[in-house]
């Protein structure tokens, strides 16, 4: 294990002669920090969106799945008795923390968005309202349903499943779409960088010989390709991540009202998450330039 | 030290090199001659293991080549030091740092080392020009790099391929002595050359088994050498 770390330190510190022994090029260079850095930036973004569909999905989840409505639609001389009836039944229901008839306004507030705000709800055959809070494990759906039909005909339980999942199933397939996106710049980067390390190990097919002649091993050969490599992933890609971060900021502030695209961003300590991305974008580069030289040193065997 | 039985090397459908057998002793120097093309640099390149041979045996150092690994043929490179006929360098490198090479792909540059290196490029004869690039080199400089490349790991054996073939008279004449004290030294060297004059001038100097190819046959050079 202590060998372990000091290989590692070893190969971080690295060696100033060896790292020398190989020419810069200046075309593999510039490829390599301009797709770590194009990649860290995307990343950023993607990450961001995995994170603010996640939050939405759990929002959504969580504050859909607490609460239910009834809704009761009765002849006019019947809503009050009916209105009675259900709470009634809501109250004597496990699993129902409260249940409360919808004020007028409250109505109104809810019809305001599609009938203005001057709606006369008194004189409307307006449904009743009933918001049902749950408790702990929740009710049975199916029993409230059979005892409504039985006691307040004009009820209609509507517990939210049937919009609330497709909800969360978009949020979630949204997630997983950042996630995927993240995996995909990954790829591409590792594509990327595999192509500017064979670039720069084929146009350095003279000097590989030449430390072959002299005894040196694959393995030195391969290591001041990988640290040169990995190094200037490290750097393009901690560019890319401060400009993605800084997108992000400049994004509008989060909606109260919960809206979607402009929630986009991250949130409390979610702000750590894109510091993970040059590291990340090293071990890409690191194992990428491995692969490649590996490839590449047996091939010229 | 470098055992060849029966080796045979085929490139491209035809063989090239057959039937060779050679053993080169501690401290032996051998001329290897031929005509152009008739498998020279193949034969170096065989005993240093940058060839394989298609068959026959090849040991390096009492180790049957077919079984090491190319970690194992590193390793063993650092005991043999080559002097390549086209004086390969790093030319993005100053010329100090192109003969401590084998020294830095070892591990071995310590500052000990950096002393026996300046005394190295001093006894080749290049102090002035340590500093310069490669490519600003004479083609006689660029050989004494090379030379002292060779021999700064301190190798058992060391394998030239026609050391003198850019240079005039005077400077492969004193290339020749850099060799012959280095044989001095206890070093195997064998040089391999289609310069007959200059197997001539150094017989006079060093005990030599003069070895030519012909026919792809390693046979024993005639009284003439």
């Amino acid at each position: 294990m202590t060998e372990e770390r000091g290989n590692v330190i070893n190969w971080i510190a690295g060696d100033a002669q060896a790292d020398r022994v190989v020419p810069p090029t200046g075309f593999t260079a510039s490829l390599t920090l301009f797709s770590a850095a194009t990649m860290a930036f995307l990343a950023v973004f993607a990450l961001a969106l995995s994170l603010a569909t996640s939050r939405l999905a759990d929002r959504w989840g969580e504050e859909l799945a607490r609460s239910s409505t009834l809704r009761i639609s009765a002849p006019e001389g019947q809503m009050t008795e009916q209105t009675a009836a259900a709470l009634r039944v809501l109250e004597s229901t496990p699993g129902i923390a409260s249940a409360r008839v919808l004020e007028k306004e409250e109505q109104r507030a809810l019809l305001e968005p599609w009938f203005g705000p001057d709606l006369p709800v008194d004189s409307l055959p307006i449904p009743r309202l009933i918001e049902v809070i749950e408790e702990g494990e929740g009710y049975d759906a199916s029993g409230l349903r059979l005892r409504l039909s039985e006691e307040v005909p004009g009820a209609v339980l509507d517990d939210h499943t049937r919009w609330r999942r497709p909800l969360v199933e978009a949020a979630d397939r949204l997630r997983l779409l950042g996630w995927l996106s993240l995996a995909l710049i990954g790829g591409t980067m590792a594509a990327m960088i595999t192509l500017a390390a064979n670039a720069a190990l084929a146009a350095n097919s003279q000097v590989i010989s030449v430390l072959r002649l002299v005894g040196a091993r694959d393995s030195y050969i391969a290591r001041a390709f990988e640290r040169r490599f990995t190094l200037r992933a490290l750097i393009g890609a901690s560019g890319g991540m401060v400009l993605g971060c800084g997108a992000v900021l400049a994004l509008p502030e989060a909606d109260p009202a919960g809206g979607f695209l402009t929630g986009l961003g991250f949130q409390g300590w979610h702000w750590l998450w894109p510091l993970l991305v040059p590291p990340v974008a090293a071990v890409v580069a690191f194992l990428a330039t491995r692969a490649a030289a590996t490839r590449t040193l047996e091939a010229m065997t | 030290m470098i055992e060849l039985e029966d080796v045979a090397y085929s490139y491209g459908g035809g063989e090239l090199l057959s039937e060779i057998s050679l053993k080169l002793q501690p401290g032996s120097f051998h001329f290897l001659t031929g005509p152009s093309g008739a498998g020279k640099t193949t034969l170096l390149k065989l005993c240093y293991g940058a060839l394989v041979p298609t068959a026959g045996t090849l040991r390096l150092f009492d180790v049957d080549l077919r079984t090491l690994d190319r970690d194992g043929i590193a390793l063993a490179r650092r005991r043999i030091g080559v002097v390549h006929q086209d004086c390969q360098f790093l030319d993005h490198l100053p010329v100090a740092d192109n003969i401590a090479l084998p020294l830095t792909v070892s591990g071995r540059d310590t500052l000990d080392e950096v002393a026996n290196l300046r005394e190295l490029v001093g006894w080749v004869g290049l102090k002035d020009r340590a500093d310069a690039l490669p490519p600003e080199l004479s083609g006689g400089e660029r050989q004494r790099a090379a030379l002292a490349r060779a021999v700064i790991m301190s190798p058992d054996v060391i394998l030239a391929d026609e050391p003198t073939g850019n240079v005039d008279w005077d400077m492969s004449q004193r290339l020749m002595r850099l060799l012959i004290e280095l044989n001095r030294m206890g070093k195997t060297v064998m040089i391999a050359t289609h310069d007959l004059a200059l197997i001539r001038a150094a017989k006079s100097h060093v005990q030599t088994r003069v070895l030519r190819i012909s026919n792809r046959r390693l046979q024993l050079a005639g009284a003439d050498l």
